[in-house]
């Protein structure tokens, strides 16, 4: 039986607790350097604007077709649900809640994570590995200022505008599938809505819609700008952005949920 | 003008570079010459403060760019260097007319007609004219080449650093790019740090030449006494043998 020795051992655990704890901060040393260089002069708006158009505009349509048909599925399910307790009338409410609280915010960031962060990641990543960053830092033009910045900031301001949008296009689409089709009545439809929303449910989605459109950009950003070499390294960078990014969105709406819900709640 | 001394650096338990000491006078060009693998680009990496050594010193014009606490601080002191990249490291998403733009407007923040006359003064001198308004993926490796000397020139050097400047080049290319470097020094006068591993072509454009070898300067002096030494390491390198101490790895 072979015999480990406990120095062989304690290394084997504390090389990837090394590794790790010195990822996360190098990560965070990042966000730091990024957070700083929004507010710090030379501010460059075309910048900030083309990454509206690349984060915002371009996401606005499937943004737009995923929060119809979320809209029309909760619809079905809510009016199957609640006739169960003799119900229906709820279905507005169901829809709107569950869009403005959870699904918008969630679903928004998902479908940007997927369609921009992934196309960022992959556009520094390649800027990286073709020494496209070495040579801004070769012109004396911080590279976290230049590029990173202007992403962070617009997946911040873009993520809630888009899960606005998602969210009037889904509720339309409960609307369209309830009243239309399953001929739940459209007075009671938006009545029971409009009394069911209240402040905080909107504040909380939109809370949320910024975070993670802060989340989105600095793991983005980060794991471009950290890209190992070659294709490969492009294809690492990319999907590990993806799924950080996804993941960090579901733990991240879970802990928020609760602490919004304690904080206005009391 | 740059000022090497005693840097060490290592990637995990690979020592790269062991106690490498070089000067570059103004208006002079050195050449940094070994087989590929030997750290050249990562000295080169060292001198623009993009790497840290872990021991050593290396100054830009009197200006320890290892201190330097803030990226803020680094590009003041960078802001004296030009670069040509081994692949032009152009911007992909800009035109060729806007890549030599780019320091104008991001670092010079200069009036945007005066940018568009030196814009036009640099094209005309390095014949890029009719390249002007292509992207970088229309272009000849050559060509890219020139625009990187040109993107670099606009921002008037005093140091111009070459990371292999004919990698990927055919031999009339790669000659062009010399004869261009030379044609360039005698015009904005600049001092050079050129690293190549193409011997003895890289002769012509320096006037003194550095040969590394694991992690050392092992040779350093003008291309003649180079050719001269009597060190196998460099008569190895420089007749292209495969027998001898360095060893293909």
């Amino acid at each position: 039986m072979m015999s480990i020795s406990p120095v062989v051992a304690v290394e084997k655990i504390g090389a990837p607790v090394l590794g790790f704890t010195e990822r996360w901060g190098a990560s965070v040393i990042f966000l730091y350097h990024a957070i700083c260089a929004i507010f710090r002069p030379p501010f460059r708006f075309y910048l900030f604007l083309v990454q509206m158009l690349q984060i915002g505009t371009h996401s606005t349509l499937v943004v737009a077709l995923i929060g119809l048909f979320t809209g029309a599925v909760m619809a079905v399910q809510g009016e199957y649900t609640l006739s169960k307790f003799g119900a229906t009338a709820f279905t507005g409410s169901a829809v709107a809640l569950s869009l403005i609280r959870e699904l918008g915010p969630v679903l928004t960031a998902l479908m940007v994570v997927g369609r921009a962060g992934s196309a960022i990641t992959a556009e520094i990543g390649i800027m990286r590995i073709t020494e496209q960053i070495d040579a801004l830092r070769s012109m004396a033009v911080d590279p976290i200022k230049y590029l990173m910045a202007p992403r962070i900031l617009a997946g911040i301001v873009a993520m809630p505008l888009l899960c606005c949008i998602f969210i009037v296009v889904g509720i339309f689409g409960g609307y369209v599938v309830g009243v239309g089709l399953l001929g739940l009545s459209a007075g009671t439809f938006v009545s029971q809505m409009v009394t069911a929303v209240d402040t905080f449910d909107v504040v909380s989605g939109v809370v949320k819609a910024v975070v993670f459109g802060f989340i989105f950009g600095w793991v983005s950003c980060y794991k471009g700008f950290t890209c190992g070499y070659g294709a490969m390294g492009v294809n690492r960078a990319t999907t590990g952005s993806v799924v950080t990014s996804s993941v960090a969105v579901l733990v991240v709406d879970y802990f928020l949920t609760s602490i919004l819900t304690r904080v206005f709640l009391q | 003008m740059i000022s090497v001394e005693g840097v060490h650096k290592s990637f995990g338990r690979q020592i790269v570079l062991d106690g490498v000491s070089l000067q570059v006078q103004p208006h002079e060009i050195l050449a940094v010459v070994g087989p590929s693998g030997v750290g050249k680009s990562v000295l080169l990496k060292l001198i623009m403060g993009i790497l840290q050594p872990d021991r050593g010193c290396i100054t830009i014009k009197g200006e320890s760019i290892c201190e330097a606490c803030s990226e803020g601080r680094r590009n003041k002191i960078r802001a004296c260097c030009g670069v040509l990249f081994q692949s032009a490291a152009l911007f992909d998403s800009l035109t060729v007319f806007d890549n030599i733009a780019f320091p104008l407007r991001e670092e010079k923040h200069l009036p945007r007609d005066e940018v568009n006359q030196r814009v036009l003064d640099m094209l005309e001198a390095l014949s890029l004219k009719k390249y002007a308004f292509r992207y970088p993926e229309q272009l000849s490796m050559g060509i890219r080449k020139r625009v990187g000397m040109a993107r670099a020139l606009v921002r008037e050097p005093e140091i111009f650093l070459f990371d292999e400047p004919n990698t990927g080049l055919d031999p009339m290319d790669g000659q062009e790019v010399y004869e261009l470097i030379n044609d360039c020094r005698k015009k904005w006068k600049f001092a050079g740090l050129v690293i190549s591993h193409e011997i003895p072509e890289v002769f012509q454009v320096s006037d003194r030449v550095a040969m590394l070898w694991n992690g050392k300067v092992v040779e350093e002096g003008p291309p003649a006494q180079l050719i001269k030494s009597t060190n196998p390491i460099v008569q190895q390198f420089l007749k292209g043998k495969t027998d001898g101490p360095i060893r293909i790895q």
